[in-house]
Parts: C-alpha cells; sequence; structure tokens
C-alpha cells in the first residue's frame, strides 16, 4: 500500500480535477436524498460536507467518496416523520459509534458473509426505491412538469456524447434553471421544499432528552444504518479496489465511517456511507487519491456558500430528471440476465431480497432475508448427497455428516442390487463426523446382510482417518 | 521485422483467430514476441464485482476469459508475455502501443458488445486510426 503522502499528494491535478467535478454531481444528490429523508436540504449538503472531508481523513480506501446517501435517507423517513431532526442527529451519532465498533470488531470479515445474490438485490432495491421517492414530486403535477423531467433526461443521456469535461447533470441544471426564470414557468422548486443557508455548518449537541427513552427509539434505527451504510461502503471500496487495481483497507474504512457518522451528527447533518455512482465518476475523472475526497467537500461546501440563492431556483422536475438518471444508474441491469442464468437458489435469494425492501422500505430487513434464505439454501444443498450408479460402482456426490446420511442410508436400504460384490466410491464425498461413519458401517453390515460385499474406495486421507479410528474402536468391541 | 506484437485480447472468438494471425506474424521472426493485452473495462467494475463473491472470483472470470487466446499461442508455442490494463479498452490500447512503440497492433473486427458498436462505432476502428503503427484487423 502507498505511503500516506502519496495518499494524498500523489496526483495532485488530477485529484483536484475529478473533486470539482464530483462535488458538482454531488449537490443535487444531497438535496435530493434531503427531501427522501424529509429534513431540509441543508442537512443532506452539511452531510456530504462534513463526511468528504472527515473520510478523506479517516477512511481506508483513498479516492472512494461518502456523502449523504439514498440507502441511508430511505432508512430515517420513519425517525424524522415521527420524532423530527434531533432525534435523526442522534440516531447519526450512535450510527457512527456502532461502525466504529465494528470497525474495531474487523467487520470486513463478517461481511464476507453476505452472498453476491443479496448485494445484487439491495442495489436493485435501493435503485427501485430512490426512483419510487421521485414520483410525487412529478406524477400529476402539471404538463409543465412531465416536459421538464423529460427534456432532463434527454439532456443527462445525450450530452456526454458531445461534452465530456463538464458533468450532464450540471448543465441540464443550469441551462433549464435558467429557461424557467426566465420564461417565469410555474414549477415547484427546491426552494419549496425547504431553504439553503449560505454559512457553514456548526457545532450543536442535538437537542433530545439523553435518556434510556431515547437509546430505545434511536437504537433500532441507528443499528439498521450502521449495517447498510458498511455494506454499501464495503462494496463500493471493492469496485474502487478493482477500477483501481489496488487494495484498500476495509476494516479501516468501516472505522472511518464510523468518525466520520459521530462527527456529523454534531454538525447537523444525517447518517451517510460511500456511494457507488460517485466513486465511480471520482475515479473515471482521475480521481485516485485522499485530496480528491477532500477536495469534493470542500468544493460543495464553497458552492452553496457562493451559489447558494441559486440553487433554492433548481426546479424540482429538473432535480427529480437526475435522479431517475441515477436510479437507473445504480440499477444492475445484467440482473436479467442473471435471473436466467445463476442458480434458481440464488436467483429467488435475490429476488426475495428486492421485494422485501421494495414492501417494507427498508434495505436492512432485505438484507437479513436474503442472508437468512441464501444460509437456509445452502444447509439444503450441503445436506443433500447424491448417489450414481455405473455398473457395480456407486459413486456418492456430497458431505457425509449428521444432517445427510439419511439420503446416504436410504438410498442403499431401497436399492435392489443384484451383484455379488459392489463399490462405492468416496472421491466426490468426504466424511465429516461420527454420524457420517457411523452411516458407512450401517450401510456396509446391511448389505452384507444381503450377502453383498462392499468395498470402499477414494476415501480421502481425512475421512479415512476418522474410518479407522471409529473402526478400530467399534471392532474391538 | 516485427519484434513486439501487440495482441489486443478481449476473450471474443475474434481475438482468438487474431491470435492465430498473430501466430503467423510472429513466425517470421525468431525475435517476435507477441504481447497480449487485456483491457479491464472499468465501466464494467460494479457489475463485475457484484456479480462475483470475492476480487479473487472476479480475477479467475477475467482469466477465463484471456485463456482462449493464450491456449492458442500455448499450441503455437509462440513466445508472448500478457499486459493487464484498466480503463477504457480503445484508449487504454492506443496510448499503450505508442508508448510502447510497438511493432504491430493486431485487434479482431469486434468485441463482445455488438449493441455499443452500432451506436459508437467498433472498438477496433478506434485503435487503427490512432496507432502509430501498422495494425491487422482479424475478421
Amino acid at each position: 500500500m502507498q505511503t500516506l503522502k502519496q495518499q494524498w499528494f500523489g496526483n495532485i491535478r488530477a485529484d483536484i480535477l475529478s473533486g470539482i467535478v464530483v462535488a458538482l454531481a454531488l449537490i443535487p444528490e444531497a438535496i435530493a436524498f434531503s427531501i427522501i429523508a424529509g429534513v431540509d436540504p441543508m442537512v443532506g449538503l452539511y452531510t456530504s460536507f462534513i463526511i468528504a472531508v472527515v473520510i478523506s481523513f479517516a477512511g481506508g480506501r483513498p479516492g472512494m467518496i461518502s456523502a449523504a446517501t439514498g440507502a441511508m435517507a430511505l432508512l430515517m423517513v420513519p425517525l424524522v416523520r415521527d420524532y423530527g431532526l434531533d432525534y435523526l442527529l442522534a440516531a447519526t451519532i450512535l450510527t457512527g459509534i456502532i461502525q466504529l465498533i465494528f470497525g474495531i470488531c474487523k467487520v470486513a470479515k463478517v461481511m464476507k458473509f453476505v452472498p453476491n445474490a443479496v448485494m445484487i438485490g439491495f442495489v436493485n432495491a435501493l435503485a427501485i426505491l430512490i426512483f419510487m421517492a421521485q414520483l410525487e414530486h412529478f406524477i400529476g403535477i402539471s404538463t409543465m412538469t412531465y416536459l421538464f423531467v423529460g427534456i432532463t433526461l434527454i439532456l443527462v443521456y445525450t450530452l456526454p456524447r458531445f461534452i465530456k469535461v463538464i458533468p450532464a447533470p450540471l448543465i441540464a441544471i443550469v441551462a433549464l434553471t435558467s429557461i424557467a426564470i426566465f420564461s417565469g414557468v410555474n414549477l415547484n422548486t427546491v426552494g419549496d421544499l425547504g431553504t439553503i443557508t449560505q454559512t457553514l455548518p456548526s457545532f450543536f449537541i442535538p437537542n433530545v432528552p439523553w435518556t434510556f427513552e431515547t437509546l430505545q427509539i434511536i437504537f433500532p434505527y441507528a443499528l439498521s444504518m450502521a449495517i447498510v451504510g458498511l455494506l454499501e461502503t464495503l462494496l463500493t471500496s471493492q469496485i474502487v479496489d478493482d477500477m483501481t487495481g489496488t487494495e484498500s483497507n476495509k476494516n479501516g474504512e468501516a472505522r472511518g465511517q464510523g468518525i466520520a457518522n459521530f462527527i456529523t451528527g454534531f454538525f447537523g447533518g444525517m447518517a451517510g456511507c460511500a456511494m457507488i455512482g460517485q466513486s465511480v465518476i471520482n475515479v473515471k475523472s482521475g480521481g485516485r487519491g485522499r485530496l480528491s475526497t477532500f477536495i469534493a467537500g470542500i468544493f460543495l461546501m464553497f458552492l452553496i456558500i457562493v451559489l447558494g440563492d441559486l440553487v433554492v431556483q433548481i426546479p424540482m422536475p429538473v432535480l427529480v430528471g437526475i435522479m431517475i438518471m441515477v436510479s437507473i444508474g445504480t440499477f444492475d441491469w445484467s440482473s436479467f440476465n442473471y435471473l436466467i442464468k445463476a442458480p434458481r437458489t440464488d436467483a429467488i435469494v435475490m429476488l426475495t431480497t428486492v421485494i422485501i425492501v421494495v414492501y417494507t422500505h427498508d434495505l436492512s430487513k432485505g438484507v437479513l432475508a436474503g442472508v437468512l434464505l441464501s444460509a437456509i439454501f445452502f444447509v439444503i444443498k450441503i445436506s443433500t448427497v447424491k448417489i450414481s450408479k455405473d455398473g457395480n460402482r456407486y459413486s456418492i456426490h456430497g458431505q457425509l455428516f449428521f444432517a445427510s446420511i439419511d439420503g446416504f442410508v436410504d438410498y442403499f436400504k431401497k436399492a435392489n442390487i443384484q451383484s455379488k460384490k459392489i463399490q462405492i466410491d468416496f472421491s466426490d464425498s468426504r466424511v465429516w463426523d461420527d454420524s457420517g461413519v457411523g452411516a458407512i458401517l450401517k450401510v456396509s453390515e446391511l448389505l452384507k446382510s444381503k450377502g453383498i460385499q462392499v468395498e470402499l474406495v477414494e476415501l480421502d486421507s481425512s475421512s479415512k482417518k476418522i474410518m479407522d479410528k471409529l473402526n478400530g474402536v467399534l471392532s474391538s468391541h | 521485422m516485427y519484434k513486439h506484437i501487440l495482441l489486443a485480447s478481449d476473450g471474443s472468438e475474434n481475438a482468438v483467430r487474431a491470435a492465430q494471425e498473430a501466430v503467423k506474424v510472429a513466425s517470421f521472426d525468431k525475435e517476435s514476441v507477441i504481447d497480449v493485452v487485456y483491457v479491464i473495462d472499468i465501466e464494467k467494475s460494479k457489475s463485475d464485482v457484484l456479480h462475483a463473491n470475492s476480487s479473487e472470483a472476479v480475477d479467475l472470470e477475467r482469466r477465463k476469459k484471456n485463456s482462449k487466446v493464450i491456449q492458442v499461442l500455448n499450441q503455437a508455442n509462440a513466445a508472448y508475455q500478457t499486459t493487464i490494463l484498466r480503463g477504457k479498452p480503445g484508449p487504454e490500447i492506443v496510448q499503450y502501443a505508442n508508448q510502447q512503440k510497438v511493432d504491430m497492433v493486431i485487434i479482431g473486427s469486434r468485441g463482445l458488445n455488438t449493441l455499443q458498436e452500432m451506436v459508437l462505432g467498433s472498438v477496433s476502428h478506434k485503435v487503427m486510426k490512432r496507432v502509430n503503427c501498422p495494425a491487422l484487423i482479424v475478421k
């Protein structure tokens, strides 16, 4: 891994440029995710500023972008609705503490147990929820709203063909906001949904009673956010690792996320995590080092302080168009192919994850269900023994242990064997415990009583060891 | 003659045919080395990572893709080396070819993604236009 100096200043020019590009792309998302969470746009903007800056120092994956995210915003909706912003800030602080503890306990290893079917379901569900959150801002409002959403989508998908330096969403925002202002069309704006204050965030302690009752309210949210945040963060860091061909400190990143959320909560920000889309934009724009993340945060805050007045005039349909683009970019379009080609059980796990998330609006529940379901499928698969027959050779496929032996024994109970001598081939099997050995002995004796001689072949050495040991013990009695 | 031959590989059938032609070209000169360049398309990183359970599995998938081309070279007993690049396939191959001053670029006419080609034109076309050396496009 690189030295700290290289991580900061190994790629100065490209890092500054990509940081600026990311800052521009972050602004509409930070505002949109605030709207999803039900808080002022300023909360998401402060979050993105603070998390990006803190993570540039505390994170374990240089070049990755963390800020306010949709996955986290979706989790906090009920908390904000029922208890208000201060409880969200308290929950954010707690999320940070939980993530820090997880990071210290080396959570990255546990995350490896989340199968990829669940992760595919995760991003797809996230994309669907982000899209669904946009519906109320453009369905059945006015023809002009539909028109602006449509034009925004056309712009963001066609402009990158011709203009590569400036992000297309920014051009769409500038052009369409100007058109909306000068033509005086009647559209909802960001200003209708909250205010933008052109000041830096300041330190304050969330105004909640610091009691056990409060903890009971915020803990379930904080735990969900901690898990979902780390899940998206570790996935993003793997993607950045792959794109850059480098490695990163996953547990260090988990601790960094904890520190960033902890600090954010004290500056009026909501919990956030790493962002797949923004990190991909950063790397593609040449960003590799910590400096790119730092610049993204700083430049975002600078823009808000300078241009805050204009930001509130962005028409909602334009923001909606950009968020539809974000959700299309988040969705894993190869999933349709995956549903056909992947093993049946994996496809079911993926679909279950999506369905539960879309139904409950809670990513953590979908992930939990997906992990449990895949664990069940795994147990079923591992405890199934198949037997194939070739002449007098019976081949065992699968693991022999306490949960799988019934199928093995039953087969030989029912089998109509004519020959007087058979071989049982264990080359595709392994004996794990006493139950496995017992089952083999049982089968041998069963066949012997029918006058059939059994030869066990291709037992691997560790299975043989268990067999010999137990056989010795049993035969001596 | 052509000492440093760049063979662009994406694991497609065309790349395999390109490899067969590369072997023929290399056979003219004992000192010829075929440089098998495989570009990891970073646009596909997200999907590759999502569909594998570990970075090792991602790596294996890519090796499998490249293996057909390597097989051709092994069977022909050709001298070769492999180079892995990351980025957009077309520009990366061009940049590498021009930096390394390779003597010839050999590339299949069509890759794996037909839809993208209809919209954007083919990678091989772009490469041919921009490299500073002879390019052989294999049908």
